[in-house]
C-alpha cells in the first residue's frame, strides 16, 4: 500500500516557530462563503423518554428571550453614555446573541416543526428562520426584554432584572436531562455573571450619584417593575421541561433571586416599587405569545433585510 | 500492519502539529492550542482529520474564522477532508491557556488572566470592582485601575496603571 503521508506537507519545515507564519494573506479573513451549523459535532439526540416537543419549545422561549433583549442592548451601539459603556453593552448584547443562536439551534433539532418553512434552496439555516421568520405572536419571550429603552437608566434596570432572574434559573439549567441545555447553561452562567454584577454596579451608581441620576434610575426601575412577576410565573411551557428534567420552573428558584435584588436595592437605598404587575391578557402572556406593540416594530427592523433576501442572496 | 501503524502514527502528529500552528483571529498572538480552544485533532482515515474546537464565549463570532484557517492550514498540509467539530462541554476557562499562551500576551502588551473563579454553590454578587493583582505589562506596576469589565474582545477588561499612565488590556478570568 502507498504511504498516505508522503504528499502531505510538514508546514514546520516552512517555518522555524508556530508563530513566523503571521504574515497576513487573503485567505487568512476569507470567512466560509456557506452558513454554518453553531452545533456542528454537538450530540443533539434528544433522551429517549424526552418529549421532543416540550424540549424544544423551552429551548425556544429562551432563546427567545436572549434573542430580543440582545437586539434592544445592541440599539444602544454608539449611544452609550461613554465609549466603555458602549462597548461593554455590545458584549454583553453579543454573549446573549451567542445564547440565542445556540438556543434556537437546539429548539430546531429537537422539534423541526418549529422553524418557519423557507423557498425551496434557501441556505437560511433553521436558528435564522426562527430569529428572522416569525412574527411577534410567535414569539415565546417574556415581556421585559421587549419595550425600547428611553434613557441608560432603562438599560441598567433591564440588565439587572434579567441576570438576576436568568442567572437564579440557568444555575439549575446546568443539570438539565439535555445535554445541550445543560452545557449552554454551564458556559452562560459564567457570561451571565458579568452580566449582572454589571448591571448592580451602574444601578447603585446612578441610585447613589446625583438627584438626576437618581431621579432617573427610580423613574427607569418604575417601567420596569411590572414586567417583574411574569418572569417568576409558573408557565406551562417552563413547568412542562421542568417535568421532563431538561427546564427549570422558575417560580421554584424565586426566592434566592429576590435575596439577590434585594442586596442590590439595599446597597443602592432604593425601596422595592408598590406598583402591579403588568396583568395576562385573557390568561396570556409573553411566552403564550402575547406582548406589546414595541416588539412588533422592534422585529420589523430587524428582520427587513433578511425577509427581502428569503434565498440569502443579494 | 506496523508499517500502517507508523504511516498512522506519523499522520496524526503531522496533523496535530499542523492544526496546533493556527493561531486565533482576534488574538494572533496565540495560536488555538495555547489559548485552549484547540480540544482535540485526530486523523480517522486517509487524509480525512476531525478536529474539536470549543468556543471562548457563546457569541464568539470568530468561530467561523477558526474553523476556516483549519480547514485551510490542514488542507496546505494534505488532509483534503478536514471536519471541525463544535465541543461545548466542558466550557472553556482561562486556566487552559497554556504558559506559552501567557507569555505571548504579556509579550504582546496584554495582561494573562489569574485563576479562574469557581462556580460552586450560588454565585456571589459582587458590587464592587473586582479585585484583582493585574500586573502593567508595559512597566510592571502592579498599581493598576480597572476601567472597565468590558473590552474589544468579549474575553478582555480594559485596564490603566498609574505608574505609567498607559492604557492595557487584560484577558478575564473564566
Ligand atoms: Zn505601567
Amino acid at each position: 500500500m502507498t504511504d498516505p503521508t508522503i504528499d502531505l506537507h510538514d508546514v514546520d519545515s516552512e517555518h522555524d516557530s508556530a508563530y513566523a507564519g503571521l504574515q497576513v494573506n487573503d485567505s487568512h479573513w476569507a470567512f466560509g462563503t456557506s452558513f454554518e451549523d453553531p452545533l456542528a459535532g454537538v450530540d443533539t439526540t434528544v433522551p429517549d423518554d424526552v418529549d421532543a416537543a416540550v424540549l424544544g419549545r423551552y429551548a425556544m422561549a429562551l432563546g427567545d428571550d436572549a434573542l430580543v433583549l440582545s437586539q434592544r442592548i445592541s440599539e444602544w451601539c454608539s449611544r452609550a453614555p461613554d465609549l466603555e459603556d458602549d462597548i461593554a453593552l455590545a458584549n454583553v448584547a453579543l454573549d446573549l446573541l451567542g445564547q440565542a443562536r445556540l438556543l434556537l439551534a437546539r429548539a430546531a433539532k429537537a422539534d423541526p416543526s418549529l422553524a418557519p418553512v423557507l423557498p425551496e434552496g434557501s441556505p437560511v439555516p433553521p436558528e435564522d428562520a426562527l430569529a428572522y421568520f416569525r412574527d411577534a405572536h410567535e414569539l415565546l419571550n417574556v415581556r421585559l426584554v421587549e419595550a425600547a429603552d428611553e434613557d441608560f437608566a432603562d438599560a441598567v434596570v433591564r440588565i439587572l432584572l434579567f441576570s438576576v432572574w436568568r442567572l437564579e434559573v440557568w444555575q439549575r439549567l446546568v443539570a438539565s436531562r439535555d445535554a445541550v441545555l445543560a452545557a449552554v447553561a454551564a458556559k452562560g452562567v459564567k457570561e451571565l455573571t458579568y452580566h449582572r454584577d454589571y448591571a448592580a454596579r451602574w444601578f447603585v451608581t446612578l441610585a447613589l450619584g446625583t438627584t438626576e441620576s437618581r431621579g432617573r434610575l427610580e423613574a427607569a426601575l418604575l417601567r420596569a417593575w411590572p414586567l417583574w412577576p411574569e418572569l417568576w410565573a409558573a408557565h406551562p411551557i417552563d413547568v412542562a421541561a421542568s417535568r421532563q428534567g431538561v427546564g427549570v420552573d422558575p417560580s421554584t428558584v424565586r426566592e434566592s433571586a429576590e435575596e439577590v435584588l434585594d442586596r442590590v436595592l439595599a446597597t443602592a437605598e432604593v425601596a422595592r416599587p408598590e406598583v402591579p404587575g403588568l396583568a395576562a391578557v385573557a390568561g396570556r402572556t409573553g411566552r403564550d405569545g402575547l406582548h406589546t406593540e414595541a416588539l412588533s416594530r422592534m422585529l420589523a427592523e430587524m428582520q427587513s433585510v433578511a425577509r427581502a433576501h428569503p434565498e440569502g442572496a443579494w | 500492519m506496523v508499517r500502517t501503524m507508523k504511516v498512522a502514527t506519523r499522520s496524526l502528529d503531522l496533523a496535530r502539529r499542523v492544526a496546533a500552528r493556527v493561531t486565533d483571529p482576534e488574538l494572533p498572538m496565540l495560536t488555538l492550542a495555547d489559548l485552549g480552544v484547540l480540544r482535540e485533532v485526530d486523523v480517522v482515515g486517509e487524509r480525512h482529520v476531525v478536529v474539536d474546537i470549543t468556543p471562548t464565549y457563546t457569541g464568539c463570532p470568530a468561530m467561523a474564522t477558526m474553523r476556516d484557517d483549519l480547514v485551510r492550514t490542514l488542507g496546505e498540509a494534505g488532509f483534503d477532508r478536514v471536519e471541525v467539530r463544535v465541543v461545548l462541554d466542558p466550557p472553556w476557562s482561562t486556566d487552559w491557556i497554556t504558559p506559552q499562551g501567557r507569555a505571548a500576551l504579556a509579550a504582546a502588551g496584554i495582561a494573562p488572566p489569574g485563576p479562574a473563579p469557581s462556580h460552586a454553590g450560588p454565585i456571589p454578587l459582587t458590587l464592587s470592582p473586582t479585585a484583582r493583582l493585574v500586573r502593567c505589562p508595559c512597566c510592571d506596576s502592579t498599581r493598576t485601575d480597572l476601567v472597565s469589565e468590558f473590552g474589544a474582545t468579549a474575553c478582555k477588561a480594559i485596564y490603566r496603571c498609574t505608574s505609567c499612565l498607559e492604557p492595557f488590556e487584560h484577558v478575564k478570568a473564566i
